[in-house]
């Protein structure tokens, strides 16, 4: 597997061919947030959580890492003031729907984020997508999916899969940051056995 | 009849000619979607039966044909070979006008006339909506019947294809589309010869050719004219595209919202291919090429290139990340140049006329031509192509006619939801790539939307977010949720419940949205907002600040009101208010009850305009109703 | 739909995944609505999970999975039409069948939609019924343009 060399917050970092920026970083020991990466599953890129400055060929910019391939002499940097303020921001508009999240808490203690800053939304589901995403790639059993768009999006069980697959299955409750997935199940599951 | 040689098309396009008599009357009626909805369908079918009842079936030919863009006086008719225009035409016309041809004279009832000279034109090329235009290309819509192939060669269709075909390498077309500087007529402008280059260099056999006619920018509808219209010359730009990348395979992407132009287009490529233009060994040059029609299922994300080729996979149209180009990785994974409707239909034009011509016209950074839809509150609505660089004053007053019912011009805003609103200090603009963006707008797809005195900036922002919370993919947070507080915010502010910081917070969550969305959709969506707050603070501050919208639109802003010095008691408003808020009778002064008001403005509307007696109030208290005594009108009786 | 219509309409497109949406537009072009029982069947010829077909049938607003009244109102919300006041209209619409976008009466007579843009900006504000278009919509005349459908 060819190497290759790059730097990350100034740090010599040795990376494989095919890696990301953000599999680069994680495996030098170098941590940023994330909430919809997870290693067992394709990268995603909704959360932008782990958007960093990369620098290369004169050019610098801001690329979302868990995307982002490694390239040789790429210079990255995981914190500056812009990059802060948008996980701010962006923590902010996730505490809005889930303000009871472990991670989202953790995270906004580290960035300052201010978790009433915007009004509370009814949905507390943060469309991580890694219930859809385990069950349709590591399960291959699709019995969770997206529908609609925009502010319109949601998490929605197919009630006849999920019936047979769920109950001797639930690997995916432990990835939800919030619980939504939990409670969308048992929506579900009480549906199911009127 | 399969054509296997360039010559083989030449000796069919002499054949066509030869058939036809350039001097034998032709009535030409656009039958675009626009017309059709003003009844062009009844026109074409009394001209026909007119025709035949006349016993002129051997001396007078009709035409259904594509839009020639002077959308505002529809049913737009014009009779060949002397380009005699008729405008609002309807079907109980067609006597008079098939006499009128038989004696070889003219209906000036039907003409254009100038409102300020008060002047006739008989000619298309005379009106002033047309004469200030560079039409080269939706010149043709009018001129054939958009079903019709015969019609297409008749007036030099594919003669750039047969060039390229015999004898122009795919470097050599590549350099002269470079040279012309095409940049992308879809929305961000960039220049199609550069696009092509990537993809023709990229590794892989596998390469595809696609046209972008999702067009989803409301407002925006010139693609639909020209595929409508002139289906053929999309497709000659995208067999030679396809030629010069080294695609096999071209996807027309449509929406299903233009199902005549899916018919048409579909249409178009049977013929194509009944010729031989289309499938194997085109003109006996060895390369073969197929296109497949794809349509849209409503989704207006689609329309960004990467969502575009997800959805023509079967997928949702979710965005990727542009890290690697769609040029080199595109649909499946393999290079893919996507271009709009017009930059495809540019191309048989450059091929046949050169690149020097192309750019005789134009900016520095924007040469040739652009088609613009100019809508709104504009007196000349329709479909308008001018030179880059002409100004934005001159498209709006010299074109359009200018503001209708008297009003003030406000802005204009192109772009559609990724662009921005160019406010009065800006109209002398030149209209190009670069001008626009460096306004604070930007060239989009073309839509160009007038608003006049009557329109608030802080609702067209709130209108913009709207759309975008609605037609967002929903896959990143800023985009999502950013939009989604947006919208809340300035939804509040037209209600008259904005707060001191709103302005801050809506300027922190555009900033984010900006730099971290995953799509231009996303990147772009703050544009409305951040170009009305950069010409039009004021408004966003009135609202904040004093409850008052200046344009006195916001409805929880506004109250009617009946000024009793004008009113005329002529019972018209009560009759037609939907909630009896309006109280009076026979001379007795109308007053609105504001309780019971719904703000739906019927009563400004019907109002005739030789009383004006409705005024709207915004940020000032309603003055009450006059006492009841003073409320009887007293009318001078006539001297005997 | 009956099996074997939608068998025919899939048959078409040659059973290839990524015609999925085509078919669903053919689907929906016939019947006016998606049934459960056609999105199953074309999951299961085209090798495509219930999950990914149910986020494509409600991700594009061509698709409705619910049945849909006789007449279709379609009220144009696109830019050009808004500044010309199709709010209003939309209002006066939903006041006089009782229904908001995206809903059916319960007489199946009207359902209603807005869309973004029909390309017929000349004529704003705009309202489609089953396919013609009325324009020059007002609050005022909007009763006018509604009556007469059955």
């Amino acid at each position: 597997m060819k190497k290759i060399r790059m730097q990350i917050d100034e740090k010599e970092v040795v990376a494989e061919e095919g890696m990301t920026v953000l599999e680069a970083a994680l495996q030098a020991g170098i941590s940023i947030p994330t909430l919809c990466y997870h290693e067992k599953l394709e990268p995603f890129g909704g959360c932008r959580l782990c958007m960093v400055e990369v620098e290369s060929g004169g050019r610098t910019r801001l690329v979302v890492s868990c995307v982002y391939l490694a390239e040789e002499g790429l210079v990255v940097r995981t914190r500056s003031e812009k990059i802060d303020k948008i996980r701010k921001v962006i923590l902010e508009l996730l505490l809005a729907h889930a303000p009871d999240s472990p991670k989202l808490q953790e995270y906004a203690a580290e960035y300052g984020a201010d978790k009433n800053r915007f009004e509370k939304e009814a949905s507390f589901c943060v469309h991580c997508g890694l219930c859809v995403r385990y069950c349709a790639e590591v399960k291959q059993k699709h019995a969770v999916g997206f529908i609609d768009r925009g502010i319109r999006k949601e998490i929605c069980f197919i009630p006849e899969i999920a019936a047979k697959e769920c109950p001797g299955c639930k690997e995916c409750f432990e990835l939800c940051p919030t619980s939504y997935l939990q409670a969308a199940y048992v929506l579900v599951e009480s549906l199911a056995s009127r | 009849m399969k054509l296997n040689t360039p010559q083989d098309l030449e000796k069919l396009r002499q054949d066509i000619l030869s058939k036809r008599d350039p001097d034998r009357p032709c009535i030409s009626i656009c039958v675009g979607t626009g017309c059709l909805a003003f009844g062009a369908r009844e026109v074409i079918e009394a001209i026909r039966a007119e025709i035949k009842t006349q016993g002129l079936d051997a001396e007078i030919d009709t035409k259904g044909t594509g839009c020639p863009g002077f959308c505002e006086r529809g049913p737009v008719m014009v009779i060949y070979p002397q380009e005699i225009c008729y405008l609002q035409v309807k079907p109980e016309d067609a006597p008079e006008i098939v006499s009128a041809i038989k004696a070889g004279k003219v209906v000036e009832r039907l003409l254009y006339v100038d409102p300020a000279t008060k002047e006739k034109a008989t000619r298309e090329s005379d009106i002033p909506f047309y004469q200030n235009q560079e039409r080269r290309v939706i010149c043709n819509n009018i001129r054939i019947d958009s079903k019709s192939i015969d019609d297409y060669l008749a007036i030099g269709g594919y003669s750039a294809l047969a060039k390229v075909l015999s004898g122009m390498t795919p470097e050599a077309v590549l350099e002269e589309i470079k040279k012309s500087n095409l940049r992308g007529r879809g929305g961000a402008g960039f220049p199609a010869g550069r696009k092509w280059e990537g993809s023709r260099n990229a590794p892989g056999d596998t390469k595809y050719v696609l046209v972008n006619a999702d067009e989803g920018d409301p407002g925006a509808f010139m693609d639909r004219a020209l595929l409508e219209g002139n289906p053929h010359a999309v497709l000659e730009g995208l067999i030679i595209g396809g030629y010069t990348v080294g695609a096999r395979e071209g996807y027309i992407y449509v929406r299903q919202e233009y199902p005549l132009a899916v018919e048409n287009v579909n249409l178009a490529i049977t013929r194509a291919e009944e010729y031989g233009l289309l499938g194997e060994n085109i003109l006996g040059s060895g390369f073969d090429f197929k296109v497949i029609v794809h349509r849209g299922a409503g989704a207006f994300v689609c329309g960004e290139s990467t969502a575009l080729m997800t959805a023509l996979e079967g997928r949702v149209g979710e965005p990727r990340p542009k890290y690697i180009r769609s040029n080199v990785k595109g649909l499946w994974q393999k290079p893919s140049v996507l271009n709009n409707v017009e930059t495809w239909a540019n191309v048989p034009l450059i091929i046949n006329r050169g690149a020097d011509w192309f750019t005789q016209i134009g900016t520095k950074g924007s040469k040739g031509t652009k088609i613009f839809s100019l809508v709104g509150k504009i007196k000349n609505t329709g479909l308008v192509e001018v030179p880059m660089g002409m100004t934005l004053r001159d498209i709006i007053y010299k074109i359009g006619g200018g503001i209708p019912g008297g009003k003030k011009f406000k802005a204009v805003q192109t772009g559609g939801p990724s662009g921005g609103c160019i406010p009065e200090s800006l109209l002398d603009l030149q209209v190009g790539f670069d001008e626009l963006t460096d306004a604070g707008s930007m060239m989009g797809s073309g839509g160009m939307i007038v608003m006049d005195e009557d329109t608030c900036m802080v609702d067209v922002a709130r209108y913009f977010i709207e759309f975008l919370t609605d037609e967002s993919c929903g896959k990143c947070v800023p985009c999502r949720e950013g939009l989604r507080q947006m919208h809340k915010i300035l939804t509040r502010i037209t209600e008259g419940k904005g707060r001191e910081g709103d302005i801050e917070t809506l300027e922190e969550l555009s900033e984010v949205a900006v730099e971290a969305s995953l799509c231009a959709l996303g990147k772009s969506a703050p544009n409305p907002f951040l170009s009305t707050l950069r010409y039009f603070r004021d408004e966003y501050e009135a609202h904040i600040q004093d409850k008052r919208c200046p344009a006195r639109s916001c409805q929880a802003l506004t109250s009617y009101y009946i000024d009793p010095e004008k009113c005329q008691a002529c019972l018209i408003c009560m009759k037609k208010c939907a909630s009896k808020a309006i109280d009076g009778g026979k001379n007795k002064i109308h007053v609105i009850d504001q309780e019971k008001c719904t703000q739906c403005g019927v009563c400004l509307d019907v109002c005739p305009s030789r009383f004006g007696a409705v005024v709207k109030i915004s940020g000032e208290p309603v003055p009450p109703p006059i006492p009841e005594e003073q409320r009887t009108i007293v009318r001078k009786k006539k001297e005997k | 739909m009956q099996a074997d219509r939608i068998e025919k309409i899939i048959d078409r497109h040659q059973g290839e995944a990524s015609s999925l949406i085509q078919i669903l537009l053919d689907i929906q072009g016939e019947d006016n609505w998606l049934s459960r029982e056609a999105l199953e069947r074309v999951g299961e010829r085209l090798g495509v999970s219930l999950a990914r077909i149910q986020h494509i049938a409600t991700f594009y607003k061509a698709f409705s999975l619910v049945p849909k009244g006789r007449h279709q109102i379609n009220v144009c919300m696109g830019t050009a039409c808004h500044v010309r006041g199709s709010p209003r209209v939309l209002s006066t619409v939903q006041d006089l069948t009782g229904i908001r976008p995206g809903e059916t009466d319960l007489d199946m007579k009207f359902s209603l939609e807005t869309v973004n843009c029909l390309g017929c900006c000349a004529l704003g504000p705009v309202v489609e019924i089953d396919g013609k278009t009325h324009g020059n919509v007002s609050a005022a005349n909007t009763a006018d343009v509604l009556k007469g459908y059955e």
